[in-house]
């Protein structure tokens, strides 16, 4: 789009970048916003059916489908309420640092080949990364609002989501390690073709990994039965409870967006990323090269299918969510460190091992071979620059039989 | 940015603006590793909390990581200079992973004093004092 | 009204966007430093550390370290997580709020942390060729390279001016080390901190035993400290 504005419209350089910054950020604002807006909805809804009830009928006509709205002007409307001994200029940023949090890893979250904001090296790295400062806010707001509810729902949620981090970065690795590259787009491309090219199915282990996957981002987001930091039966809301109004709504769309967020990142790691079931654009003919036209609609597709995948995972959280009841903090522990962590590292191995046994795939054109795979180390994006392909080796070998000196060194 | 912009003199107009427009260099990161690792030295010379104390120490870890990369990095490399090269990114890492090893113990030999003294405060470890 | 005001000074078009993100960062990074300095309440000072490891992560990204920000924001921010989660626990009491530092020992710090800038600037701005603005344009930067270098084979380019690539070896020995490192510091963390059973009370069960509900809570919170130090020291 700079390119663009550079060219066409004839902009200055700076202005263009400027323009193209802005248009992206009020994009990814906008999936948010406008994501929340929608989950609320599907929410009150789920819940509803799940409890025998109809939910919001009403507001803007048959499904009440502008409840949310209607939520977000009342929210607009309400009185923000400070408690006496807060410690004020915490208890104001707080929502705002959970927030940024949040929008901050959707910057390097590709929603197609080229929809990205901000194509990084260490994608997924920095998508776990910047998901784990949203927990600040939280802890912040406990702690600034001088209650005793909010600062028992900030400790717990402290512990919870530092906990759930291990077992989570290891579920991570595995699709890193299968194609090579830490760069989020890289990893969908290696999942394109037949469903079968999916890491869900590349081998039993990640099939398994994948549900630790999902465990741990429902802890590391704070849904039930994980919510234990908001847990209303007993902390009355948790590390929200001093908020009210735009502040509050802003913790909302905090949790709504990392919901969006891990189901994304568990799409693409693990469920294809915008590649659908059936290579249909390949099918049909259309493929790189084909025109600008022919790309953009298949990345458009592409977009919308991710966009799917994303939302089926959000409302498999609430399905979730309104299905199970809440665990006690030392089950959510046990859950985390007796079964998550050493589940996760015993499926890591074993999806290694299983790279070094079954090199070329069980089963012959339904797995990928394990040379590409080997080749996406040396080549594209991330990976060393093709022209260096051939002395690798060499310097390899200099460099294996040195550190084989220097280790020698040791006893 | 335009409040500050409107509020220096206009002496430091051609200054700021110099700053913008101009390419960042190693000596702008060896500023803030210094500005960085000043502060760190300060808060641990300063604070009794033992709490304050670790944080001025991970303040100035940060500053000499800030000078690391800015050595290491090929972006920021004048004409003619030499460069780390990948050597600092990797001191870097190495850095930051001891810095959490150092908070970790720093943290559990806090809460044993804590236990012992009902208080971080570290002028009263003084059961050594003769 | 900024545009106005530099557009009289220098043309408008040669705004570098790199330029002005990195002076965002750098003023972030070095107020929020010296923040951490000014500020009497731990958990302030938490927050500003917070603030100032981030946009030291940012001023990483700028200077195409991508791999060494993600880690800083990742493991800088798992531990400044605990150092705030300890300076709630340990502080929570009302007299332990804060700990304050006299007049004079602030002017004392500030005249020698002057100095200390004064030199250090002094090094900085002396050697000329450091001075000199960025001219390379270079490729993405890559995680693999130093993936490979931790595995102990170097397979980046030799950095300009060093000839011998003879004594260029990579890093699997110090990478063992850390590794063994952080396992011993996890499991030792975890001994310091364990929860002790003793027959005579602590000192500070004895100083909190006029308020009865933090006992509870700083018993809650310090059950899953162990945990937490563990999480830490990853």
């Amino acid at each position: 789009m700079a390119d663009f504005l550079i060219n066409t419209v004839g902009l200055p350089e700076w202005l263009a970048w400027t323009i193209t910054a802005f248009v992206a950020a009020a994009l990814i604002l906008n999936v948010i916003a406008g994501g929340a807006l929608v989950f609320i909805w599907a929410e009150r809804k789920i819940a509803a059916r799940i409890q025998d009830r109809l939910g919001p009928t009403r507001t803007g006509g048959r499904f009440g489908w502008l409840q949310s709205l209607a939520d977000g002007i009342k929210l607009l409307a309400k009185e923000d309420l400070m408690p006496e001994g807060a410690d004020g200029m915490l208890f104001r940023l707080a929502p705002y640092i959970s927030f940024c949090a949040s929008f901050c890893a959707f910057i390097a979250l590709p929603f197609a080949f080229d929809f990205v904001g901000q194509r990084l090296n260490v994608g997924v790295f920095f998508v776990v990364a910047v998901l784990g400062l949203e927990v600040f806010g939280v802890i912040l707001a406990g702690y600034a609002s001088a209650s005793k509810w909010s600062l028992f729902g900030a400790m717990r949620e402290a512990a919870q989501v530092v906990s759930y981090e291990v077992p989570l970065g290891m579920c991570v690795v595995v699709p890193v390690m299968l194609a090579g590259s830490m760069d989020l787009v890289t990893i969908a491309e290696k999942q394109a073709g037949w469903i079968t090219n999916w890491y869900l199915f590349h081998d039993p282990f990640t099939f398994v990994i994948f549900w630790v996957y999902v465990t741990c981002a429902v802890a590391s987001v704070n849904r039930a039965p994980f919510d234990l930091a908001e847990a209303e039966s007993e902390l009355v809301a948790g590390f929200h409870t001093e908020y009210s109004g735009l502040r509050w709504s802003f913790f909302f769309m905090a949790e709504y967006g990392s919901m969006f967020l891990v189901s994304a990142l568990a799409a693409l790691l693990f469920l294809g990323g915008w590649n659908g079931p059936i290579p249909v654009a390949t099918l049909a003919g259309l493929s790189e090269g084909t025109g600008d036209t022919a790309n953009y609609f298949v990345r458009l597709i592409g977009c919308g299918n991710l966009l799917l995948k994303a939302t089926l995972g959000v409302l498999l959280m609430m399905w979730v969510r309104w299905t199970l009841p809440r665990l006690r903090i030392d089950q959510v522990m046990t859950t985390c460190l007796k079964y998550c962590t050493p589940i996760a590292a015993a499926m890591f191995a074993g999806a290694m091992l299983w790279q070094l046994a079954f090199p070329g795939g069980v089963v012959r054109g339904l797995s990928r071979p394990a040379g590409e795979i080997r080749e996406g180390w040396l080549e594209g994006p991330g990976g060393l620059s093709p022209g260096r392909r051939e002395p690798v080796p060499q310097v390899g070998a200099a460099g294996g039989m040195e550190s084989q000196e220097v280790v020698q060194v040791v006893p | 940015m335009s409040l500050l912009a409107a509020g220096l003199p206009v002496a430091a107009v051609p200054l700021v603006a110099g700053l913008l427009s101009s390419p960042v260099g190693v000596a702008h990161y060896l500023v803030v590793g210094a500005i960085l690792f000043t502060a760190g030295v300060v808060c641990m010379a300063l604070k009794r909390n033992a709490l304050g104390v670790l944080m001025g120490i991970e303040l100035v870890l940060n500053g000499a990581n800030v000078n690391f990369v800015a050595f290491s990095s090929p972006y920021l490399r004048g004409e003619g200079a030499a460069s780390l090269g990948l050597d600092g990114q990797i001191i870097a890492l190495f850095v930051i992973l001891l810095a959490a090893a150092e908070a970790a113990v720093a943290l559990a030999i806090t809460l044993n004093f804590y236990n012992n003294h009902a208080t971080v405060d570290i002028d009263r470890a003084e059961d050594l004092k003769g | 009204m900024m545009t106005t005001v530099l557009a009289s000074v220098m043309p408008v078009a040669a705004i570098n966007w790199h330029s002005v993100l990195f002076l965002l960062f750098a003023a972030v990074a070095c107020a929020c430093a010296v923040a951490v300095v000014l500020a009497e309440n731990v958990v302030r000072m938490a927050f500003y550390l917070v603030l100032s490891l981030a946009a030291t992560a940012g001023l990483f990204f700028l200077a195409g370290a991508e791999f060494v920000g993600a880690m800083q924001l990742m493991i800088y921010v798992g531990g400044t997580l605990v150092l705030l989660v300890f300076g709630v626990m340990l502080t929570a009491q009302a007299p332990f709020v804060a700990i304050k530092t006299s007049s004079s020992d602030r002017v004392l710090a500030g005249m020698v942390g002057a100095a200390l800038l004064a030199v250090l600037l002094q090094a900085a701005f002396r050697v000329e060729p450091w001075r000199r603005p960025a001219t390379a344009a270079v490729a993405a930067p890559a995680a693999t390279p130093i993936g490979m270098a931790l595995l102990g084979v170097r397979a980046d380019e030799p950095a300009a001016g060093v000839p011998a690539a003879a004594v260029r070896s990579g890093y699997l020995l110090p990478f063992e080390i850390v590794s063994i490192h952080l396992l011993v510091v996890l499991v030792g963390a975890a001994y310091l901190a364990r929860a002790k059973r003793r027959r005579t009370p602590r000192a500070i069960d004895v100083a909190a035993s006029s308020v009865g509900p933090v006992v509870t809570a700083r018993q809650a919170a310090r059950s899953s400290a162990s945990a937490l130090v563990s999480g830490g020291g990853r």
